[in-house]
């Protein structure tokens, strides 16, 4: 990887490379350091007895971290089922020819977004009284689809304006033309901030925790809380996080890839600019005006 | 409104618990996401490495697990802190990543040709940041940074559910009393819609102040 703002600093020469190799240096021993002080702090704690690590061996233990992992990946499942027709469905409302609906989209999409997704989740959960997988899923759809809605209507804005008035121009009704011609290229060209979103709808699952949904989360804190094992806290971290940082991750790798390859597809050029992956925080970049 | 009046004093600590939260993180955010940023466009490598490490596994990991290593986890190291600073430490290091990735992406719209031709000049790596790349980068970063600065807002109720006073964990106490459910939460969301309505339009005005024409 080669620097990329080469607006910051010029091409160092060799006492600027003999400074950074001192920089690096210095920064590779600090790195390490942290490194070192945490598995030290692993061992001085003894993370990695025999006693904390034993559950990991039991059928039981491992079939309800299994479970737990499948009921994060049915919430997910089902999120996705809905939230991306409630996307393409308030996406279409607020593209709407007609006022109402749009202002009705419109009110929808961006209540749900200036709203935490948990104060949803708790509000079906608590008052409405849904069963904590139903309360978890709405929650996710109304809030993914919101956002998902503004990444379809900028991606169907973003479609270059000939497309639009070529397709009139050949007697096409709106319907057709948002069918045929906008919203397949739209779709395409949105794709990795589609895939990037769902990224966040799997990581914001892990909000069914708080809500006693047994996912991945609740097996392993019934696990770590465990008097028997000597409440195996530290290796329960050890073995939830890196599987579900490696599913965003590979999710994550799933959109920068489909990035890639349809910046390389020819039927994209001339279309609309296809969109940047990359997990957001709220809003993705590709959805803002 | 019964419910918001009787209610007014638990309501209104919960609100100034969410706010703080969201103002201490918010700071700690923004500090360590020009750190990691200044790290990530270094010519200085394992620096660049470190901050690319940082801003891949916190954007993938789910808040919650990062919540959950944080309050329950750091206290086996031995490091017992109140659960507010755990809080604001897991917000912070999470919202860390997002802020970087804005103020890099940031940086990285600035011409090429404008730190060239300010070298050129005669300016140094301070007055060719300072006056030349980085106001220019201001502009382009303060949408994205609002956007980032509200979805932290809205994260913050997560910690209600690790021990911190804040608005959503008010529904708790107050469904206790037996008041209306609905409204409890009708008016927490109100509470919530203030927030994030506050920051955003801090931040349209902040981009109207730095527009430029071009």
């Amino acid at each position: 990887m080669t620097v990329e703002s080469s607006a910051l600093y010029d091409i160092p020469g060799p006492k600027a490379l003999a400074r950074h190799r001192l920089y690096g240096m210095i920064a590779l021993a600090l790195i390490a350091a942290l490194i070192g002080w945490i598995v030290y702090m692993l061992f001085h704690t003894h993370q990695f007895t025999y006693q904390k690590w034993m559950p990991f061996e039991y059928r039981g233990v491992q079939d309800l971290l299994l479970r737990g992992l499948g009921n994060t990946l049915r919430a997910f499942g089902w999120t996705v089922l809905f939230a991306l027709p409630f996307g393409a469905l308030f996406a279409a409302g607020r593209l709407s020819d007609h006022r109402v609906v749009r202002w009705f989209a419109t009110l929808v999409v961006e209540f749900f977004q200036a709203m935490p997704v948990l104060v949803m989740i708790f509000f079906v959960f608590v008052a409405l009284k849904v069963q904590p997988l139903w309360a978890l899923v709405a929650g996710l759809v109304l809030y993914n689809g919101s956002v998902l809605a503004e990444v379809f209507r900028a991606g169907v804005l973003a479609v270059p304006k000939g497309q639009r008035e070529a397709a009139f121009a050949l007697g096409m009704r709106k319907t057709q033309v948002m069918t045929y011609v906008l919203v397949p290229q739209a779709s395409r060209a949105m794709l990795p901030a589609i895939i990037s979103q769902l990224v966040v709808a799997l990581k914001d699952t892990s909000l069914g925790f708080l809500i006693t949904y047994e996912e991945f989360l609740h097996a392993g804190k019934l696990i770590a809380t465990n008097l028997d094992y000597d409440l195996p806290f530290i290796p329960v971290v050890i073995v939830i996080a890196p599987i579900y940082i490696g599913m965003c991750l590979l999710l994550s790798w799933l959109a920068r890839w489909v990035e890639r390859r349809s910046r390389r597809s020819p039927s994209v050029r001339g279309g609309a600019p296809v969109a940047k992956a990359g997990v957001a925080m709220g809003l993705p970049p590709s959805a803002q005006q | 409104m019964k419910t918001l009046t009787d209610n007014w004093s638990t309501y209104w600590d919960g609100f100034l618990g969410t706010l703080l939260l969201f103002a201490v993180s918010a700071v700690m955010s923004l500090v360590l996401g020009v750190l990691i940023a200044s790290f990530r466009v270094s010519p200085v490598k394992p620096l660049r490495v470190f901050g690319t490490a940082w801003v891949t596994l916190l954007r993938n990991t789910p808040l919650t697990l990062l919540f959950f290593i944080v309050v329950l986890g750091l206290p086996r190291f031995n490091i017992t802190l109140p659960f507010y600073t755990f809080a604001v430490l897991a917000l912070g290091c999470y919202t860390s990543a997002f802020v970087c990735e804005a103020m890099r992406s940031g940086v990285n719209t600035v011409p090429v040709g404008q730190g060239e031709a300010a070298r050129s000049l005669g300016m140094t790596f301070g007055q060719t940041m300072g006056l030349v790349v980085l106001p220019q980068a201001y502009r382009s970063v303060v949408a994205p940074i609002g956007s980032v600065m509200i979805a932290l807002a809205k994260n913050s109720a997560i910690a209600g559910s690790f021990s911190v006073t804040e608005l959503l964990g008010t529904y708790r106490t107050i469904n206790e009393l037996g008041y209306s459910i609905i409204w409890t939460f009708v008016w927490i969301a109100v509470g919530y819609l203030i927030i994030t309505l506050a920051i955003s339009a801090v931040f349209n005005l902040l981009e109207r102040r730095l527009a430029v024409s071009r």
